[in-house]
């Protein structure tokens, strides 16, 4: 797959590809359909591996040629070592998760570099959805609230936050808009939250 | 196949020579790099596939997994079936003469083991002139054999692919083993193991522990849902210790039928076989470390209700894969079915199986 193939297929994808080097060994927690990987190992080199549950989407990535690790990931990265990875994707996955700490601390222990994506939930027509007095329903969060598997609603300001609790240093954190920087006003014009971080270097 | 040569076997005793029966399906190509050997779980034979011209009913064991356009597709592969040594089904085994004393072996056929068994497989290979397999599989005892290849002969197969296994029994597995075990030994007609002399068969022992077999190969909810309570041909309770309930006749019936075509002894040699099994035991029981010897890339698959080899178990093996960053694909498929999903029908699994093979086929060509 190339950066074509991807860019078009997934432009929030192509952006964070950047922030993955050159040969480095990828975890990618949630993987999906596996169209990251894939590209990460044809075009950059990477190896490594993706979780997923669901069962067709195992299946797409093995067809793709990536490693796919059928696992719940509410139980935890136990299968994989301390500082394993070079760099740990989760990537429009952790709004998913019914224990995001433990899983955000997981990621931490065993990648020494993390990517993390989740559609900010302060996006302004999710704003003005709920000031409309409705659950917002957009193109990054096209579910109702009674079927959405989005348990966990955040914003770029809240997982700032968290990250900073439980060890993290964030490197850089963007908004992305239709695969774009949103560089003004970003936690009220961006959709999807992306945060490059590293572990905090101990004191 | 004859074999001359003596084969040294892991308790220090020897086959000083032997029979391999074996079966193949699909054509090896020029290079010879399309083979693929198919390793045989606890019953089973070299007949992994099809039907013979001359016995429409008799179906290879893996028949919905092995032949044309199937998830292992022998119009692209060469599919070699093997019965292992001490088995029943035409290899070297306990009712064969032992060349010593003319006699057929019985209790007296040495103890072989998974490594055993790999080291006269790839005799065969040699003689078939197959220096590297495109892959190994098997699923239970044949998983482990397809993992004691990745590690014994690690340049030998570029694809390792283990179904429903184990990197060793629990205790609960070895005592089920010798409860079977137990049933042959005590069964007056059993003889220390020759009773081929005495025209008999321990048909008691092995029925006995055939069907305490058949039990951890079925998850509860499918015997719930295949017998539940019903009751065999009756209205009421017979108020003796016949047959009332439906798995009762069910269990009665496999473990006669199998008394009928299996050997006594094969049966106690190969649950020994796999109650050794524990390739990590070299190594103080690190499997990563065991593992750093293989080079092939892995496919495993594990069944959620298989409360024999369950998922656990073949995590372990992942998880040591994944310490030696080999290249590793892992499906936990959602079936109903115990430990004998393996051998059966489902979706989900055969379209994982064919996707892998589909990869290694794209690798080769």
């Amino acid at each position: 797959m190339t950066f074509d193939d991807l860019s078009s297929a997934r432009p929030d994808l192509a952006f964070i590809a950047h922030w993955v080097g050159k040969d480095a060994h990828v975890l990618d927690v949630g993987c999906g359909d596996g169209v990251m990987m894939d590209y990460l190992q044809s075009d950059k080199r990477c190896s490594g591996y993706g979780i997923e549950i669901a069962d067709d989407k195992v299946l797409e990535s093995t067809k793709r040629g990536v490693q796919v690790i059928q696992h719940d990931m509410e139980n935890g990265l136990s299968l994989f070592g301390d500082n394993s990875f070079d760099t740990v994707l989760c990537l429009s996955s952790l709004q998913m998760m019914k224990h995001v700490e433990p899983l955000l601390r997981d990621i931490v222990r065993v990648g020494k570099e993390a990517i993390v994506s989740f559609p900010n939930f302060a996006y302004w027509p999710h704003r003005v959805a709920l000031l409309k007095g409705r659950m917002p329903v957009s193109e990054s969060l096209p579910y109702e609230w009674y079927d959405t598997p989005n348990v966990r609603c955040a914003t770029i300001s809240d997982f700032r936050e968290l990250a900073e609790e439980v060890g993290l240093e964030v490197m850089e954190c963007v908004a992305l808009a239709e695969g774009k920087i949103v560089t003004v006003l970003p936690n009220l014009r961006g959709e999807l939250a992306v945060f490059r971080l590293r572990k905090k270097a101990a004191h | 196949m004859h074999f001359a040569e003596p084969l040294q076997l892991q308790s220090g005793a020897q086959l000083r020579d032997y029979m391999l029966m074996y079966e193949t399906y699909g054509t090896l190509n020029a290079d010879k790099s399309n083979a693929v050997l198919v390793c045989h779980a606890l019953n089973a034979s070299h007949h992994v596939a099809g039907v013979y011209a001359d016995q429409p009913k008799n179906v290879g064991w893996w028949d919905n997994m092995v032949g044309p356009g199937k998830p292992l597709d022998t119009d692209r592969f060469f599919v070699i079936g093997v019965n292992n040594l001490g088995s029943c089904f035409g290899s070297t085994g306990p009712m064969h003469n032992n060349p010593a004393t003319g006699k057929p072996y019985g209790a007296a056929f040495p103890v072989v083991t998974v490594e055993d068994w790999v080291a006269a497989q790839a005799r065969l290979a040699d003689q078939l002139g197959i220096a590297q397999f495109a892959a190994v599989m098997g699923g239970s005892l044949g998983g482990m054999q397809a993992l004691a290849w990745s590690i014994m002969y690690p340049d030998r197969l570029r694809h390792c692919v283990v179904i429903a296994s184990t990197p060793k029994l629990s205790a609960q597995n070895i005592a089920f083993n010798d409860v079977a075990r137990t049933a042959i030994l005590t069964d007056p007609d059993y003889h220390g193991g020759d009773f081929y002399e005495h025209g008999v068969v321990p048909r008691n022992g092995l029925k006995v522990a055939r069907m305490i077999g058949h039990i951890t190969y079925l998850s509860d909810d499918d015997m719930a849902e295949k017998f539940g309570r019903k009751l065999r041909g009756v209205e009421d309770y017979k108020f003796g210790f016949g047959v009332d309930f439906e798995i009762e006749s069910y269990l009665r019936y496999q473990g006669d039928k199998f008394s009928e075509y299996f050997d006594a002894n094969t049966y106690l040699l190969i649950t020994k076989a796999l109650d050794y099994f524990d390739p990590a035991r070299r190594h103080g029981g690190d499997l990563a470390k065991t593992l750093a010897a293989t080079k092939a890339k892995f496919f495993l698959a594990s069944f959620t209700t298989d409360w024999r080899f369950s998922p656990e178990r073949s995590r372990e093996i992942v998880q040591a894969l994944i310490s030696n960053r080999r290249e590793v694909t892992y499906a936990e498929i959602d079936a109903p079915h115990g430990h004998d999903a393996f051998l059966l029908e489902d979706e989900r699994y055969m379209n994982m199986v064919r996707a892998y093979y589909e990869r290694v086929w794209k690798e080769q060509a």
